[in-house]
């Protein structure tokens, strides 16, 4: 397949993950948009292309793992793997229902394709090093991925498993950092900064560092995942530069961590991703 | 379960953390997918050792506690049955979220080892002091928490946990104890041990305070006391028929603990008791206080976690029956 022609297929499938999300989260009619929305494009790149994984066989020793070390971007991940074919997409549509399998925060018991639960932020980066450890061990040829968000990265935990990761030489590992430049209370900027640029620490940690311009662009993702598939010795940090709630019409003004539009609000937002869809496979 | 008690108060010549390095060479021998992680310190319960012999098998997290739990849970997830240890105020404290989400919330059976536990940290002081890992661990739904007594039953229990597929955490005193029990004991994780019988009160202890049980014992039957001793290494999930029929048996029950009594072994059994069989029940255990430093025996005098205090303990329990 043409470069050009498998960028259009990811394209449309990241405007796919970016539709069943909000209609995911609109279910219920509140949940975190901005987060699951700015990282929709880099999950279309690995499922729709560089993962292998098997719907069927969810647990599949040889797969390549993904870790939404941001837990609350959940509902793109259960866009994705419903995508995917891991449970029928309407499934994830009783998102934090009464006993659902599909909760706030991504969870390796409930959902189908979920490889290590997540939601105290910062912890699916050290269990997400540790499967990669356990894979370099067995001598598999598989990676490891793991997104961490940059509001995430205030967490010291984070820099403690960058750290052990880099010792390991894990260079089967991409720790993708959504870095959306918002968190809850406002922009990263202003609520804790990171110095020289979380890229500049990763460096100093010992790792590879990639900095993704649009990482809402999924040929520049695609990139930097085949740059890190080359490096060997150390793990790679892919920083992709992304809007928090890229996309949907009420969340990408704001850039807010969670939201709670009206009907009215979810109905504009659901109809302009579908048309954004429609526009792409028009292309 | 069949175990020898040898009961003259003598101190094993071993150090007790080999009865977890000697049940951990032979686990990982047998199975490569048995794991050791360690928080620099290695050289403190000789697991460099496994290290040297076992390197893919084997990992040193630096002292970065928080991640090695996250690392324990993440190689667990790729099939490993995986132990992790640092000392236990910072096995329990300091990693307690990782434990509790990155593990057994996500169903990985990390199995945990805090040692020095309680008056055991000793010169370390009051900063290392855990009085309370017990608790924090007995608070996770089907976590397995276990003090146990010597090197005999770490080694046993250390097979026993490994196989068991379950979240756990389990004490461990590095240095010289007692030698309670012959090796080869077999015990059975759930099981708490009867060592003596008796028909006046019950005595309901663990790791340190099993050997001031045991003393106690025979300074109450000289006294004309006649008091049963229970080793209840296992805290949770509790022995409750062992309980129920002990206070049954003897009509009052002393519950001696290397712990906060307000949240431990006591806590534990005092809720058995008073849904089953309510008996007048003392408890020796540290009363609400923080650690501090120094050595073992004068710490045990100090937070009154001798024999002379479950002889007390015993008679209060009796006279109020």
């Amino acid at each position: 397949m043409q470069k050009a022609e498998k960028m259009k297929e990811l394209r449309v499938f990241a405007q796919e993950i970016r539709v069943e999300a909000l209609k995911t989260i609109g279910s219920l009619g509140f949940g975190h948009v901005g987060g699951s929305m700015s990282v929709v494009e880099a999950l279309a790149v690995l499922y729709g292309d560089v993962m292998k994984v098997d719907p069927k066989n969810p647990r599949w020793e040889d797969r390549d793992w993904c870790v939404m070390s941001k837990g609350h971007a959940g509902p793109a991940m259960y866009a994705t793997l419903g995508l995917k074919g891991f449970y029928p997409i309407e499934n994830a549509y009783t998102l934090n229902q009464p006993h659902t399998n599909f909760p706030s925060h991504t969870d390796r018991t409930k959902t189908p394709g979920i490889d290590l639960t997540t939601g105290s932020l910062g912890q699916g980066m050290s269990t997400a090093v540790g499967a990669a450890l356990g894979n370099k061990v067995d001598g598999r040829d598989n990676h490891t991925f793991v997104f961490v968000g940059d509001g995430e990265c205030d967490e010291g935990q984070v820099w403690e498993a960058a750290q052990f990761a880099a010792h390991y030489k894990l260079d089967h590992l991409v720790c993708f950092v959504d870095s959306n430049k918002r968190q809850l209370d406002g922009a990263v900027d202003d609520i804790m900064s990171h110095g020289k640029g979380i890229g500049a620490k990763f460096d100093a940690f010992g790792w590879n560092v990639i900095d993704v311009a649009d990482g809402n662009d999924v040929e520049q993702v695609y990139d930097a995942v085949q740059a890190a598939y080359a490096t060997e010795g150390k793990p790679t940090c892919i920083v992709l530069n992304t809007v928090k709630g890229k996309g949907c019409t009420f969340a990408e003004p704001s850039g807010a961590h969670s939201s709670q539009p009206s009907k009215e609000q979810w109905d504009e937002a659901i109809k302009f991703a579908e048309e954004e869809l429609a526009k792409v496979k028009a292309q | 379960m069949s175990f020898t008690l040898i009961g003259k108060h003598e101190k094993d010549s071993r150090a007790n953390r080999d009865g977890y390095v000697t049940a951990m060479e032979e686990l990982m021998a047998a199975d490569p997918k048995v794991c050791h992680i360690d928080c620099d310190l290695y050289n403190c319960i000789n697991t460099a050792k496994l290290e040297k012999e076992f390197p893919k098998q084997t990992f040193n997290a630096g002292i970065a506690e928080a991640n090695a739990m996250g690392i324990a849970a993440g190689l667990t997830a790729t099939g490993r049955t995986v132990f992790m240890h640092s000392f236990g105020c910072f096995s329990s404290r300091r990693a307690f979220d990782q434990a509790f989400m990155s593990a057994a919330y996500a169903k990985l059976p990390v199995h945990v080892l805090g040692s020095d536990p309680g008056v055991c940290a000793a010169y370390n002081g009051g900063t290392h002091m855990p009085f309370e890992d017990c608790a924090l661990y007995m608070s996770i739904p089907d976590a397995v928490v276990i003090d146990p007594t010597d090197y005999a039953m770490i080694h046993c229990l250390t097979k026993k946990l490994a196989a068991s597929g379950k979240f756990s955490y389990m004490r461990m005193i590095r240095k010289g104890v007692v030698k309670v029990y012959e090796d080869g004991s077999d015990f059975e994780i759930g099981k708490g041990v009867t060592l003596k019988e008796g028909t006046d009160v019950t005595i309901i202890a663990s790791g340190i305070m099993v050997d001031e049980a045991l003393k106690a014992q025979e300074t109450l039957a000289a006294e004309g006391v006649s008091a049963k001793v229970i080793d209840m290494f296992t805290w949770k999930p509790i022995d409750e028929e062992l309980i129920v029929a002990s206070a049954k048996e003897t009509g009052a029950v002393v519950v001696a603990e290397n712990h906060q009594a307000n949240c431990g072994l006591g806590s534990a059994v005092a809720q058995v008791l008073a849904k089953n069989c309510p008996v007048p029940m003392e408890q020796v255990g540290v009363m609400n206080r923080f650690g501090q430093v120094g050595a073992q025996n004068f710490l045990q005098e100090e937070y009154n976690l001798t024999a002379a205090d479950i002889v007390a303990a015993a008679k209060k329990a009796v006279s109020r029956k």
